[in-house]
């Protein structure tokens, strides 16, 4: 009963200087709706870099064998030669955290249809390879294990392959390209999965059997990396070190030396990129809070005029018999009323500028229910914490001063 | 045997200016019953707004003893003081004290909000009966910037009626209205005292003191006077006597 009314007398305060009380709120608005636009912004680009590493398979695992000297030359790691197909057979039959294992050797060259040709990458895999990527056949069908077997002439194509080869819109499937000479039929399409975090175009790609590719491409029996895709994404660490167990066995490397391969896992890559963006989350977050604590300054400004303007007001007031307290809360609410109000618009107008910001500059945003929350509350302590001082000392006005006060 | 209203006792109270200690107050004792209308008078400086402060709780004495209602009121804290201002006393100021912008009703309603025994509609009621009595019954949604200085006051008497106290306190209630309206607003502090009750007018005009039974003087802190007013001025009548003005 007692707080209703307060609430009532709090509240007919704030609409009487209706004007002022905006004016008041404008620095906790403005506080608010950075703090949520910048975490929304902060927040969009972490998701986009992070989606977009895991749309390369987030759990993906990748060996290749380590640069070493040879006479005092250090070798580009595609003309290492410690990778080999028993390393990849040790893998898949051993590795229990792993799902799909897939060689991997690639080369480049030209690509020619008819009187089209284009420069592209062949990469040799097996079917897995598609699983462990994330990527799907979008026509057609991924060659088969037995045509890996079998060496056979069969092939994949990605979209930018397809657009420069088959530039009257022919239908891919089924006819014959060839790769540096040599023909290839043509089983499927892979769908578009666009550039990587880097940049690079992944549609630009020929797969097929990395047997066919070792034995008429390139002419070797070495495998340039092995790809696999542990269980999950928290799994990928625990795969990592399994499998580093299980190279270091077969390749006898004393412990403690430089081993001839490299295990990567995109886990290590994401934690990466999330702890830049955290970084440049946590300094957008630091402005905005600076603005925020700016706002709350404002308030005890005006709590602190307000409580002096109405001296004779609150002399009046003890003098009719309210209590310390119920004047202390009087001005207390009226704080907190005026920073939550600022608070809920300041939401509203975080959440619509960040709208805005997706839709005009197309940056990737993305808000949280959790920044919400957290300025709200903190727009509620700014409140109480800059309402208290101006508020304790309307309470502890004598009412006989008070109400002699001009 | 029935409470005194007010029943003050070699009341006291001095300040501290610097070096000096100032008796305000200095040895004070009266008792007003249930249902008088006394009035104190004295100059500026004779110590009648620090005997109005002691009896409206708003200070507390240094020395001697204060019951209102029959409750002594010496050693209460802060907030027990505002609980008895709250319930046993009503304020009328000088300059009516209303709050700006806030509808009669609402002004009425003021001392109600601070007792938690009154509900919504129980305080609506009382505060529709008190401003009835002061017959602004055709005004309840003005501000005070709309009513005249005779309404005004008449909206801050309705507020100090609304928690039916022990004693109305008037602090020279008319001395910002010209005589007319003085007139007027005696009027019906008579007609409130015929109802029976009590009322303490501090005022330091002879004029307005004749329309009370009883005058109390106080000179330099002491009481010099007090005695019944053998002739009661009934301002109703008198009203009458005044041309209209315009």
């Amino acid at each position: 009963m007692r707080m209703l009314n307060l609430l009532k007398i709090s509240f007919k305060a704030i609409v009487l200087n209706k004007v002022r009380a905006l004016l008041t709120m404008l620095g906790v608005i403005i506080g608010v709706a950075s703090v949520i636009a910048m975490l929304a912004i902060g927040e969009g680009s972490k998701q986009s870099i992070k989606a977009q590493i895991s749309s390369m398979g987030s759990n993906m695992i990748t060996i290749r064998p380590n640069a070493e000297r040879q006479g005092g030359v250090r070798l580009s790691r595609s003309e290492m030669q410690s990778l080999t197909l028993d390393d990849f057979e040790l893998i898949q039959s051993e590795a229990l955290l792993l799902t799909n294992v897939s060689p991997q050797v690639s080369g480049n060259g030209q690509v020619i249809y008819g009187s089209d040709n284009w420069p592209s990458n062949i990469y040799g895999v097996n079917p897995e390879y598609l699983a462990i990527r994330v990527w799907e056949v979008q026509h057609g069908s991924m060659f088969t294990d037995a045509e890996v077997k079998s060496a056979s002439k069969v092939a994949v194509i990605g979209q930018t392959v397809q657009e420069n080869l088959f530039t009257n819109g022919e239908n891919p499937v089924g006819s014959m390209i060839r790769f540096n000479n040599i023909p290839f039929k043509v089983t499927g399409v892979l769908e578009e999965k666009g550039e990587n975090t880097f940049g690079q175009d992944q549609d630009d790609v020929v797969l097929a059997p990395y047997t066919t590719v070792q034995k008429r491409i390139l002419a070797t029996d070495y495998l340039q990396s092995i790809t696999a895709s542990a269980i999950s994404e928290e799994q990928s660490e625990q795969a990592v070190e399994e499998i580093t167990a299980l190279m270091n066995k077969s390749h006898e490397i004393q412990e403690g030396a430089t081993a001839d391969f490299e295990i990567r896992s995109m886990e290590e890559l994401i934690s990466t990129f999330s702890s830049t963006g955290e970084l440049l989350t946590l300094l957008l977050v630091a402005i905005a809070s600076i603005s925020l604590l700016i706002g709350g300054i404002g308030i005890m400004n005006i709590m602190y005029v307000s409580v002096k303007e109405r001296t004779r007001e609150i002399g009046l007031r003890l003098a009719v018999g309210a209590k310390n307290n119920d004047i202390l809360m009087q001005f207390l609410i009226e704080a907190i009323l005026i920073s939550v109000t600022g608070g809920s618009i300041g939401v509203l107008l975080g959440v619509s500028a960040t709208f805005f910001i997706e839709k005009i500059l197309s940056w990737p945003t993305s808000v949280t229910g959790y920044s919400i929350v957290i300025s709200f509350a903190v727009c509620a302590i700014t409140g109480i914490f800059f309402g208290w001082y101006p508020a304790r000392k309307a309470a502890s006005l004598d009412p006989i001063e008070a109400m002699r006060y001009e | 045997m029935k409470e005194k209203a007010i029943h003050v006792a070699r009341l006291k109270r001095s300040f501290k200016m610097g070096e000096d200690t100032v008796h305000a107050l200095n040895g004070v004792s009266f008792g007003i019953e249930k249902g008088e209308f006394v009035t104190i008078m004295g100059s500026s400086g004779s110590g009648k707004s620090t005997l109005l402060n002691l009896i409206g709780c708003l200070d507390s004495p240094t020395s001697g003893t204060y019951k209102i209602d029959g409750v002594p009121v010496k050693d209460l804290d802060r907030n027990q003081l505002a609980q008895i201002r709250n319930e046993k006393i009503g304020f009328i100021f000088q300059s009516y004290n209303l709050l700006p912008r806030t509808t009669a009703l609402e002004n009425v309603e003021l001392p109600l909000l601070y007792n938690n025994a009154i509900g919504v509609e129980e305080r609506r009621k009382r505060a529709l009966a008190a401003l009835e009595k002061v017959s602004l019954s055709d005004r309840l949604h003005h501000t005070p910037s709309q009513l005249s200085g005779g309404q005004q006051q008449r909206v801050a008497i309705a507020r100090s009626l609304v928690n039916d106290p022990v004693v109305i306190l008037a602090d020279e209630a008319t001395g910002n209205l010209d005589t007319k309206t003085s007139y007027e607003i005696m009027s019906l502090f008579q007609e409130l005292n015929k109802q029976g009750k009590t009322i303490v007018f501090v005022t330091h005009e002879p004029d307005i003191a004749s329309f009370s039974g009883r005058t109390i003087v106080l000179r330099d802190g002491k009481i010099i006077r007090d005695e019944q007013n053998a002739n009661v001025r009934i301002a109703k009548d008198d009203l009458r006597t005044i041309p209209k003005q315009g």
